[in-house]
């Protein structure tokens, strides 16, 4: 009995001891797109200051920047990860939780490109032909008919007679927003479809919805999972064409082979240059009440934007990030620590 | 009419011939199940157990003092401003005239040479010329990591075919790490860091080991123990032998049962909830992962505890009450040391499940990067309240990255994983052989 009391008392001491606790490691969360460009920041970080490695989790930009929002304290995050830019209700919710110096930082630019199995057909497409294959409706003569194509030489006659199939990213992450609106909806608007259905007399938003609606008969599937899991299903399925991240593409080159996308071979330097036009921008927020509180918090961001990580040599762009052209700006926003809505 | 016995007559034959039929359905279920646990297995050996092996360059490096320490002085704080992006063409530098000493030729530029050692070994050097400063100006024979499609090449993972399709490395650079292999530069070893290095970024696969994983599952494991045993053998014996039945009493046991089987991502929730934003304990630390496994593992010990204590026959207390003990002594003289195998299994078993756990730590945020080792116990942090990642994090952290190197870690950290789970259940079946009692 002895033994059961002292563990119940090493348990209730346990607890207490940790009911104030402190941190000296800077904690991220957000973005999985984001995650292994700042796990390798991070590494080195680790490496080479006196700070601790920064812990990197993942879970998405959302869920990222609402824990971001969740507060200000030692035990909230201090830098989420976003593949895309906060919407005004996120800042509202931050403000809302007292989170009111958000400092906004664009690491780069990352592409969006199209895949295949290395052994099956090559393909070149424009937006166009993308819209034309996965519409859930197309509008012709007038009316909007469900699309009917089940192969990809109907949409183009220059493609090659291979059954469509497009794994594309389901709705929870970033990816599929950047897709369903330089692809899909650049692709209703270049081939005409978005303009006849307003000269047809429907109004913009709905029009711009059906652009964008995607075919739900299974020749599209969505992935909810990561890259990896669109791999798998490449693998499985060789008629089918996913959507990746132009990292996930680079580090798989033996097994998957590019698309162009408008005569445009996706490569960090088209996408750079603004020739590719399937890119978005990655970002990280600080939370600026955390600098100086929880130690290694400016430094970590300031090194993040360094030239020798975040420069068109360093190790971001060797692993597939595009290089900002405009990196000094945000350098010297970390470095001034311009919150949003402040001066700029 | 009669008929001898010794003729089976139809409606034997028909009764044989069900059994036979019965037994032949059980054969063949036993045979599903065991084909597919070898497929399992089969899959998981082979794709995973190429991890324990690593590649490794033994490379001598001079150490130039005009690149380490401009100063000469040796002092730390201005040898630290050298930063491993400063170490990496040294090491490159070094790999180039070992492969001009050795004689062989290569198309490759330096840069690609360069690309065959991986990053992690300019860490590997700066924090040895860190430790020992007297070393700059000599040269040192390191043990470096060789880089993941090198490492691979051994490992039959990557081919000459593949390397050409492949941008970060070439069949050029496959034949020069053969002619080096061959020359006892590059070496293949086991590979012990797999169990002591921390989680690595998607540029170097090759460093990634499981060091954090199993110091994080070990702590959980130890907050699991130390309250789930207490608090569930202390319930379950109040439950069974002091509670009155009544319908208070009912309603707990439904509960308890149901507990068991509520999904496990409830727990996450809940941890999130209580310990997280309420008591402010800290996120991705072992502390809250174990207060939360303890939630999930309580029914489980309470249920084997109880039906152990059931299966204790009542002689035993009739016959501790008749000689005049208490019913607490009755209890803890006689009925609990009888019943502790049975309790002992069903905790080590309930460890098991909680080692195994992923859902619930997705939301505590222990599914993360760290590669920090956590310290048991620190005066800022307390007790175990430094972050760290889990076991069966990591295997699904890692199958989410793209380096296809990451797989095979994966799956080898599947077989750590799943030797530890064997090790407990063969405890638990030991402890059970040794000490059961039967009446």
């Amino acid at each position: 009995m002895s033994l059961m009391k002292l563990t119940a008392t090493t348990a209730a001491a346990a607890l207490m001891a940790t009911a104030a606790t402190a941190r000296d490691n800077v904690q991220v969360a957000g973005s999985s797109t984001v995650l292994p460009y700042a796990s390798i920041v991070a590494e080195v970080f680790g490496e080479n200051f006196d700070f601790p490695t920064p812990v990197i989790e993942s879970g998405g930009s959302s869920a990222g920047l609402k824990r971001f929002c969740e507060g200000v304290g030692e035990n909230t995050i201090d830098i989420a990860n976003a593949s895309r830019a906060i919407k005004s209700s996120e800042v509202e919710a931050c403000a809302a939780a007292g989170v009111t110096d958000i400092i906004e930082v664009r690491i780069g630019y990352d592409g969006i490109v199209f895949a295949s199995d290395i052994n099956g057909n090559a393909f070149e497409f424009t937006p166009e032909d993308w819209y034309k294959a996965l519409a859930n409706e197309h509008f012709i003569d007038g009316e909007l008919v469900p699309n009917t194509f089940t192969n990809w030489n109907e949409v183009n006659p220059a493609f090659p007679d291979q059954p469509i199939q497009a794994f594309i990213p389901g709705t929870k992450h970033g990816t599929r927003e950047v897709f369903e609106e330089k692809v899909i909806l650049a692709g209703c608007e270049e081939g005409g479809f978005f303009q006849a259905m307003l000269d047809a007399g429907v109004d913009e938003d709905t029009a711009e919805g059906k652009c964008m609606a995607i075919r739900t008969d299974g020749r599209s599937v969505d992935i909810d999972g990561d890259y990896t899991e669109t791999l798998a299903r490449i693998q499985a399925d060789t008629n089918g064409i996913g959507v990746f991240g132009l990292a996930f593409y680079e580090n798989n080159t033996d097994k998957l082979q590019v698309a162009t996308m408008a005569d445009v071979v996706p490569t960090t330097e088209t996408i750079a240059a603004g020739d590719y036009p399937v890119s978005r921008p990655l970002y990280f927020y600080i939370k600026a009440a955390h600098i100086g509180v929880v130690p290694g918090v400016k430094e970590f961001a300031e090194f993040f934007v360094s030239d020798d990580i975040a420069g068109p040599d360093g190790p971001l762009a060797e692993y597939g990030l595009v290089s900002d052209p405009a990196l000094i700006e945000v350098q010297e926003t970390v470095a001034d620590e311009v919150t949003m809505g402040s001066g700029s | 009419m009669t008929t001898s016995l010794l003729t089976t007559d139809a409606r034997t034959k028909k009764r044989n011939a069900a059994e036979k039929r019965f037994k032949a359905y059980g054969l063949g279920a036993i045979c599903i199940a065991m084909v597919s646990l070898v497929f399992l297995l089969g899959s998981v050996l082979s794709s995973g157990l190429g991890a324990f092996q690593q590649t490794y360059i033994a490379l001598d490096v001079q150490l130039p003092e005009a690149r380490l320490d401009k100063s000469g002085t040796r002092d730390l704080e201005v040898m630290s401003k050298v930063t491993t992006i400063g170490y990496a063409p040294i090491l490159r530098d070094a790999l180039v005239a070992q492969v001009a000493a050795l004689g062989l030729t290569t198309d490759l530029s330096d840069k690609d040479v360069g690309k065959m050692i991986s990053k992690e070994a300019a860490a590997t050097v700066r924090n040895r010329v860190l430790a020992n400063p007297e070393l700059v100006g000599t040269t040192v024979r390191f043990d470096l990591l060789a880089s993941g499609r090198i490492d691979g090449y051994f490992k039959g993972r990557v081919t000459a075919e593949s390397a050409a399709l492949d941008q970060n490395t070439s069949p050029e650079a496959l034949v020069l790490a053969q002619e080096l292999k061959d020359a006892g530069v590059i070496e293949t070893k086991f590979n012990w860091n797999f169990f002591v290095l921390p989680d690595a970024s998607d540029q170097r696969p090759e460093a990634a080991g499981l060091g954090v994983a199993i110091l994080g599952s070990l702590y959980m494991m130890a907050v699991v123990l130390c309250l789930a045993l207490p608090i569930g053998v202390a319930s379950s014996i109040y439950l069974e032998e002091f509670a009155p039945r009544n319908r208070w009493t009912d309603l707990i046991e439904v509960n308890i049962s149901n507990l068991a089987a509520v999904p496990s991502i409830v727990f996450g929730i809940l941890g999130l909830a209580i310990f997280i934003n309420f008591m402010e304990l800290n996120q991705s630390s072992p502390l809250v992962g174990g207060l939360v496994l303890t939630l999930m593992t309580l029914p489980t010990i309470i249920i084997s505890t109880r039906a152990a204590l059931k299966s204790v026959p009542p002689s035993i207390r009739d016959a501790a009450l008749g000689v005049g003990a208490s019913k607490m002594q009755s209890v803890f003289h006689h009925v609990l040391p009888l019943a502790a195998p049975g309790i002992l299994t069903g905790t080590i078993i309930g460890l098991a499940q909680a080692l195994g756990e992923t859902a619930p730590l997705l939301l505590i945020g222990m599914v993360a990067f760290v590669r920090e080792y956590p310290a048991a116990y620190t005066s800022e942090s307390g007790l175990f309240g430094e972050a760290a990642t889990a076991l069966p994090v990591q295997v699904y952290n890692w199958t989410q990255r793209s380096d296809p190197a990451f797989f095979e870690r994966a799956f080898a950290a599947v077989i750590t994983l799943l030797v530890f789970l064997l090790i407990m259940n063969a405890v638990a079946i030991y402890l059970r052989r040794k000490f059961e009692r039967r009446w």
